[in-house]
């Protein structure tokens, strides 16, 4: 039997958020997969039209809602339940939102997940870290039975344009919940690139000091068109919003050039930058464990060693 | 009585260094340091502290796994929490016979809030509070930061992707923890001691009519592949020069 794919698209209404690409370029290495994005919106028309370009979509469903308006997982699962019966997997991205929801529809579906695949070798086969990549786990999954997936984006590029996918409607009526209410959403506005998907990333550590003193990485970063990103030391001390943590419990990411500057290098945000192409450590101790696997590591004061690198790129 | 049930799991301590078996077949847990999920741990403590603010009347604590668990619901005892339910079994627990056996105490207890980690530091799945949630109908918050009741709802703040958002959500339900919920307590000697009297009911999957099904089959387990070691660069110049050669500045 051949695989039928559906992805659930994550996106804020208007754009298509990146990892849904990612989750398109991970379905396509199951050779002769069929691959369907599903788009529950209140308004699905420019999100859909975004997911019908990604090259090697064969279709895109609509599922549009009043209650859709923002991504409530309890309100969501139930819809993309009414429409999974004819696809062999379903696939999410492994961010806040997917990990959020495709649990619920597992579970609704009384159906095993994968959750962060980085591999498939075959429709019943998927390699995942575990113990926060400190070991890579084969599992199987049984051809008979339906299975979700949450797709691990450092894994996998961004699909590319060029596709021309049919857009569907689908007509789906289901009771929703209405015991979980969406109140607001707090995000810092930026300029920067987006964490999740720049080339660039400069993180900064506990040994930053202050939120003053992330200001050195904001100019640095802003020179080079970099995103900006942080230790879990640096956002509990209150240095950098939640949103820039990055690591095992914050976003894994796999930038071209990361430069982890005054981060020791703890285990679980080595796991958070173990794809990143080129690793720069700045630190001041150097024994620090960064240093173990920094393509290039700088051992000196972040304070004079940061704005001597933007004055030399002036 | 208003309840909160937690549920927690036996981990190898986030500090042990992971080492894969010579025969791929697991990671080595001989002899290795087990904890408290450090997540649920959070969650635990975030139970005692709606109990202490006098908005719960009992923490009951929960796992399911090998007899070796109840050390870890003994130090959960020790926390605090008021009494102990472990569901006895062997082998692999997938997410789906967690919270299969977790909704059979939910019927049993009526808890007004089910609260867990948001994932084990072991298998890294994040599920089971979805699943319970699902299996249970009720609303699920993930990933919280903050938590507050207010009569028959809770107001949750959550730490995903894009910052911070705030759900309402009917009780009963199910919240897992992120790290910044708070941070738990310390046990002391003498609550070690108190622990010991405290009630530990063991119950067994078949008991509460659970199949202890598993649905993935664990091929393989291998180290991750490891990065070259690089070179050390003397000044901010040698650094900006290597970059540039590379093409990445």
């Amino acid at each position: 039997m051949s695989s039928k794919i559906l992805i659930v698209a994550e996106h804020d209404g208007a754009k298509l958020n990146p990892s849904t690409a990612r989750c398109v370029s991970c379905a396509r290495t199951l050779s002769g997969a069929e691959v369907t994005i599903v788009v529950c919106a209140v308004d699905a028309g420019a999100v859909a039209a975004q997911a019908a370009q990604l090259a090697g979509v064969n279709r895109v469903v609509t599922i549009e809602n009043a209650a859709n308006a923002h991504a409530l997982a309890a309100v969501l699962a139930p819809q993309i339940v009414a429409i999974a019966a004819p696809y062999t997997h379903l696939f999410g991205p492994s961010t806040t939102f997917g990990k959020d929801l495709m649990a619920r529809i597992a579970g609704l579906l009384q159906a095993p997940q994968v959750s962060d695949i980085m591999a498939i070798e075959s429709a019943t086969r998927f390699r995942r870290p575990i113990f926060a990549g400190n070991a890579i786990l084969t599992v199987e999954t049984s051809a008979d039975e339906k299975m979700v997936g949450t797709v691990r984006a450092a894994s996998f590029e961004v699909a590319g344009a060029g596709g021309a996918a049919a857009i569907e409607k689908a007509n789906v009526q289901v009771q929703l919940p209405t015991h979980t209410r969406f109140v607001s959403v707090s995000a810092a506005k930026t300029d920067r690139p987006d964490l999740m998907t720049a080339a660039r990333v400069i993180s900064g550590g506990r040994a930053l000091g202050s939120a003053e003193g992330f200001k050195i990485l904001y100019s640095l970063a802003d020179k080079i068109g970099a995103a900006v990103g942080a230790s879990r030391a640096a956002v509990d001390a209150g240095y950098a919003p939640n949103e820039m943590q990055v690591g095992q419990t914050g976003k894994i990411i796999a930038p071209e050039l990361y430069m982890a500057v005054g981060i020791s290098g703890a285990i679980q945000h080595l796991t958070g930058i173990k794809d990143a192409r080129t690793i720069v450590a700045i630190n001041k101790d150097g024994e620090a464990p960064i240093f173990e696997v920094a393509d290039f590591g700088l051992v000196g004061d972040l304070f004079q060693v940061i704005p001597e690198i933007e004055r030399l790129l002036s | 009585m208003k309840r909160i049930l937690v549920g927690i799991k036996r981990v190898v301590d986030y500090n042990v260094r992971i080492r894969v078996k010579p025969d791929n077949s697991g990671v080595i847990t001989d002899g290795v340091k087990m904890s408290i999920n450090p997540f649920d741990e959070i969650a635990l403590e975030e139970a005692l502290r709606i109990k202490e603010r006098g908005a719960a009347e009992e923490v009951i604590v929960a796992t399911v796994g090998p007899a070796d668990c109840q050390s870890q619901l003994r130090t959960a005892l020790a926390m605090g929490a008021d009494r102990a339910l472990h569901v006895q079994a062997d082998g692999v627990i997938e997410p789906l016979v967690a919270a299969r056996a977790l909704l059979k105490l939910v019927e049993r207890e009526q808890p007004l809030l089910v609260i867990l980690g948001k994932q084990a530091i072991d298998d890294d799945n994040g599920q089971t509070g979805q699943v319970l949630a699902a299996l249970w109908n009720r609303p699920q918050a993930t990933y919280a930061s903050k938590l507050e009741l207010t009569g028959n709802s809770a107001r949750v703040t959550r730490e995903v992707d894009a910052g911070l958002e705030t759900l309402e959500v009917e009780l009963p339900a199910v919240i897992t923890t992120d790290l910044r919920l708070n941070e738990p307590r310390y046990v002391k000697l003498p609550d070690i001691m108190k622990a010991k009297k405290k009630p530990l009911e063991t119950l067994t999957l078949s008991a509460l009519g659970v199949e202890p099904r598993q649905q993935l089959k664990l091929v393989r387990f291998e180290p991750p592949p490891q990065r070259q070691k690089g070179i050390r660069v003397k000044d901010a110049a040698e650094l900006v020069e290597a970059l540039k050669k590379k093409g990445l500045l």
